[in-house]
């Protein structure tokens, strides 16, 4: 029996390709026209918040829908923040304030099961809307206000580093002890409790981990903007997408929410601004077959082809 | 003062009519049928909406929009029930796992439903007149439509609680909603009741939102807001008991009117705090087991 090889030659050939991919994205604003840059930018932005929803819901199952919460924490941050401070400074400001937000909601109602969570989560993106528009209307006597302007190749570089870190950061979850106790959690919460897991601890830092990346990229994108009101920041519809796209696109592998974030990010991009009510009418017709005929979503179906394909050979992996 | 206190409580009642119909149609789909149906504003916004067209294109009164909205919305309840939620219920396995997917399936029906309507309706607030005149009631003035509104609801709810405790189909809803798989062995066809419940609720969104196209503005967007206030009542009477709901719609209804009278913007922000403490601390609601 050979012993089998710390780096697999299919890893190796998978990290290649990364890599390659990595340096023809990281070089694109030297060769890419500005649209390109700009649509780039925003299929970034959707990968960050779909996988940021799937590191933390994917395994426990608990639906969160928070996601547009913390990412309009990242975006008030940067409006009030923004042009005192370094963009550096603002945008980590406003991934630690997402983070420490979601520490707080996650340590109140993490032992809330199954629905009440999600509609907690729901509660809480209209609490902070309504609570700032009241706030700025009573105080501050003004409705919404400016951000600083950034350019395009500054953002796009921005939400590039902040793609590869929330990857990186699944991709190291899903292989280390924590993620497997994470998973655990969500196949049986009570079991995993008994075999010595702190199942709330567990459970409320990596809901902070995942708000992290979603404060931060809010305080980046924001700067495109120009100009931010609570409703602008606080839509509900950042809540909504990442579920969509990670619940098409598959749970199950780290490429799924990738690949559903990208191909609904570019539908958004043709569709939306000649058709909003065709897109987002696909959108739900998408969201209804999913749930209903793709319960392991896009990527599933793929590796069903592949080990097909494959005459059952790799089946199993 | 005495009038200001009658002005902030038959105004909260009037209010709170309106938020027990619609949490009860919620809470017949949650706590029945298991459905948390994230759409269910959207059933109100086409009640609404649809009273609004039949007065414009025919001049037909709004309360006749109740024998039209009423039916055609539960027919569609029951029918998405049968079709839709029954095969979740079925390729999901766990009650837990149904309650995730058919929580994701509603909201893809949320999408479906308000495009459509955008699609029909463009996105413009809409509004006609009807029974627009005051009311003198001790001193404090209403417009009568917002007590016919008022009216309705409590008819919709006392029928719908003799409805449950005095008849058959009553008591087999209330055997599924206590559990659905010992109830299914007594008897109980439980894929007929389930969406049966389903219906019903589809059935009192649409007429909720056809009370609400009386007194105030529709608009396609209009749903949400009011599926959120479902909720609030819902988990305030607890979760899957229909009595609850009904008597946690008039106290958020009087909580509404109280904030509106110090500070109107408040009132959302109030419903919100109310809900966090109460999620946090008895999440198991008034009324709730």
């Amino acid at each position: 029996m050979n012993r089998l090889p710390l780096v697999s030659r299919n890893s190796l050939i998978q990290g290649t390709i990364l890599l390659v991919g990595l340096v023809i994205l990281a070089t694109l604003p030297f060769y890419g026209s500005i649209y390109a840059t700009i649509l780039l930018s925003t299929v970034f932005m959707y990968i960050v918040l779909t996988l940021s929803w799937a590191i933390f819901s994917g395994p426990t199952g608990q639906i969160s829908l928070a996601t547009a919460a913390f990412f309009g924490i990242g975006i008030y941050v940067a409006a009030t923040l923004g042009k005192q401070l370094p963009l550096l400074v603002v945008i980590l400001t406003g991934g630690l304030a997402a983070a420490a937000m979601a520490w707080l909601v996650g340590s109140l109602t993490l032992r809330l099961k199954g629905v009440y969570f999600t509609i907690f989560t729901f509660g809480l993106l209209e609490l902070m809307k309504y609570l700032l528009l009241w706030f700025e209307v009573t105080f501050t006597g003004t409705r919404g206000r400016f951000v600083v302007v950034v350019d395009h190749s500054t953002i796009y570089y921005t939400m590039l580093t902040i793609v590869v870190l929330t990857l990186l950061t699944a991709y190291l979850l899903r292989r280390s002890k924590f993620g497997l106790a994470l998973q655990a959690i969500g196949e049986q919460e009570e079991a995993a409790e008994h075999i010595g897991i702190n199942v709330t601890l567990l459970k409320v830092s990596t809901f902070a981990i995942s708000a992290l990346f979603v404060g931060a990229a809010g305080a980046i994108m924001a700067t495109r903007w120009t100009y931010v009101d609570p409703y602008i920041a606080f839509n509900m519809n950042y809540s909504f997408t990442p579920v969509l796209m990670a619940i098409f696109g598959g749970l199950g592998q780290l490429g799924g929410p990738v690949l559903g974030a990208v191909i609904f990010a570019y539908l958004e991009q043709i569709l939306i601004t000649k058709f909003p009510y065709y897109y987002m009418l696909l959108f739900g017709i998408v969201m209804v077959i999913s749930v209903v005929y793709l319960p392991s979503g896009l990527a599933g179906l793929i590796q069903q082809w592949r080990s097909r394909a494959m005459g059952g050979k790799y089946a199993h992996s | 003062m005495l009038v200001t206190i009658l002005d902030i409580v038959i105004a909260g009642l009037l209010l709170g009519g309106l938020y027990a119909v619609i949490a009860m149609g919620l809470s017949l789909q949650y706590g029945v049928a298991r459905v948390l149906n994230i759409a269910h504003g959207e059933f109100i916004m086409l009640g609404g909406l649809t009273t609004w067209a039949l007065r414009a294109a025919f001049g037909i009164n709004p309360l006749w929009g109740l024998v039209v909205c009423g039916p055609a919305a539960f027919i569609l309840g029951f029918f998405l029930h049968r079709t839709l939620y029954k095969r979740l219920m079925v390729t999901s396995g766990s009650p837990g796992v149904f309650e995730g997917n058919s929580m994701l399936a509603s909201f893809g029906l949320l999408f479906i439903i308000q495009n459509l309507a955008l699609i029909g309706w463009r996105s413009d607030i809409k509004g006609y007149s009807y029974l627009a005149f005051p009311v003198n009631i001790g001193g404090a003035l209403f417009g009568a439509n917002r007590l016919v509104t008022l009216g309705f609801a409590l008819l919709i709810g006392i029928a719908f609680y003799i409805f449950l405790a005095r008849t058959r189909m009553g008591k087999a809803i209330r055997a599924a909603a206590q559990d659905p798989a010992t109830a299914g062995l007594m008897g109980v066809n439980i894929s007929f009741v389930l969406a049966l419940c389903f219906g019903l609720g589809a059935a009192m969104a649409a007429c909720a939102g056809m009370l609400i196209s009386m007194s105030y503005p529709v608009y396609t967007a209009m749903g949400m807001e009011y599926t959120v206030i479902a909720i609030i009542v819902v988990v305030l009477g607890g979760l899957g008991s229909i009595p609850g709901s009904f008597i946690g719609g008039f106290i958020l209804g009087l909580i509404g009117s109280l904030v509106t009278y110090f500070d109107s913007a408040l009132a959302l922000v109030a419903y919100y705090v109310i809900f966090t403490f109460l999620l946090l601390l008895k999440p198991t609601g008034l009324m709730g087991k």
